[in-house]
């Protein structure tokens, strides 16, 4: 797992904490079922508040990312990812569903709009 | 549990006093204790260990009453720095890890000794030839030997070097790694503090004016830099202390809650919170 806290920005750190390790589980660099490090470890290795880092956990286990075994350690939960999934899915339909909508009002066709998708995501590569 | 509990004391010397004292510190947490000359951190930290009675409130350290007779065997579990060591002139490093040996039930020699090499102090020079920084890292050392739950140090990082001083830190960040360890630390540097506790506690005049989780407290305040007109506008509460830097500029200490969004708000320091709170306090 890759932490870099910031002193620079004025997100806090026990945000920067979840958005980093959340953004780790959803990209798959985390898996269902890894363990975390301690809150006490976590604290104490990157030199921070322990109830700092507690804030993060616990904000990352009341959004469904995490949960605890007590006396064992933290984990990466595992039901949620599918939802998460999924909503990012529906997300994605929704976003090429207006640009589908805004090609028909503005006259582009059926071909001219898959090139243009083609030519976006060779661009991304 | 709380590794410190001190409850509505009041202690009165005449002159100065400690007014209606509440203190709690988690046990697994640093506390950092912060306040001018004079503000009574060493008056809480005596009466903290026993040596002074209040005139009335409680104390408590490891879940025990310090007036009570019990309080004898939790001192073994309590490592004091003080802001002077004290050992006897004439001995060495050695004789005095011996002298802790058989006062200690739980003293690890081989400890002291890691401590005494990774402190550079020699094991042969008597105590009164030891520098100020020497005294610091020989009572550190016999703090840390006797394998405390709680440490309090009252100034114990004055005198050190920078390099030295960042290497103390480090230890007693790894002291707290335990789960049931914690640490209340008094310094005038508040650098270090910022580097190492959870919570700060700011004591003026006798009186505690807050006790706050570090991080919440750099999140709740921000400096603002502007034109003093731009200050002006603010709510008057939002503004906790300015000053003045001539050619028109303000600095502030602002609570980020109340300033508008549009604001410019600078990280503060510890150092610059406490610094304006005292202005503050004292403009009042």
């Amino acid at each position: 797992m890759e932490l870099i806290i910031r002193n620079t920005t004025n997100q806090p750190i026990y945000d920067q904490i979840y958005t980093q390790i959340k953004a780790q589980i959803i990209s798959g660099r985390l898996q269902p079922g890894d363990a975390l490090p301690s809150i006490r470890a976590l604290a104490k290795d990157l030199k921070i508040s322990v109830i700092t880092t507690k804030r993060a956990y616990d904000e990352l286990e009341a959004d469904g990312f995490l949960y605890t075994v007590a006396g064992k350690g933290c984990f990466v939960a595992e039901k949620n990812l599918d939802l998460i999934r999924e909503k990012q899915l529906k997300e994605l339909e929704d976003h090429l569903a207006a640009a589908a909508a805004l090609a028909k009002t503005c006259g582009v066709s059926r071909e001219e709009l898959h090139e243009m998708l083609r030519i976006l995501l060779e661009e991304e590569l | 549990m709380n590794a410190i509990e001190l409850s509505h004391i009041y202690k009165s010397f005449g002159d100065f006093s400690i007014q209606d004292l509440c203190l709690t510190v988690p046990s697994g947490t640093i506390c950092g204790l912060v306040g001018e000359n004079g503000a009574g951190k060493s008056t809480t930290i005596r009466l903290l260990m026993g040596a002074l009675r209040p005139d009335s409130g409680n104390a408590s350290v490891l879940g025990v009453d310090v007036s009570s007779r019990e309080f004898l065997q939790i001192k073994e579990d309590v490592g004091v720095v003080l802001d002077e060591a004290y050992f006897p002139e004439s001995l060495n490093a050695i004789q005095v890890g011996k002298i802790m040996a058989v006062t200690y039930r739980r003293w690890d020699q081989a400890a002291y000794e890691r401590y005494l090499n990774r402190f550079d102090l020699p094991e042969k020079r008597q105590f009164k030839d030891f520098s100020r920084g020497m005294r610091m890292k020989l009572a550190i050392a016999v703090a840390l030997s006797h394998q405390p739950k709680l440490l309090v140090l009252d100034e114990a990082t004055a005198g050190l070097d920078p390099i030295v001083r960042d290497e103390v830190l480090d230890i007693f960040n790894e002291f707290t790694r335990e789960e049931d360890h914690s640490i209340l630390i008094s310094s005038h540097i508040l650098s270090d503090l910022e580097k190492l506790c959870d919570y700060i506690a700011f004591l003026h005049q006798g009186k505690l004016l807050f006790c706050e989780e570090k991080d919440r407290l750099l999140e709740e305040y921000g400096i603002l830099m502007d034109s003093a007109e731009q200050v002006d506008c603010l709510l008057p509460e939002a503004v906790v202390a300015r000053e003045a830097s001539g050619y028109g500029g303000v600095r502030a200490l602002v609570r980020r809650d109340l300033a508008p969004a549009g604001f410019q708000l600078e990280k503060p320091t510890v150092e610059d919170i406490i610094l304006f709170l005292v202005k503050g306090a004292k403009t009042r």
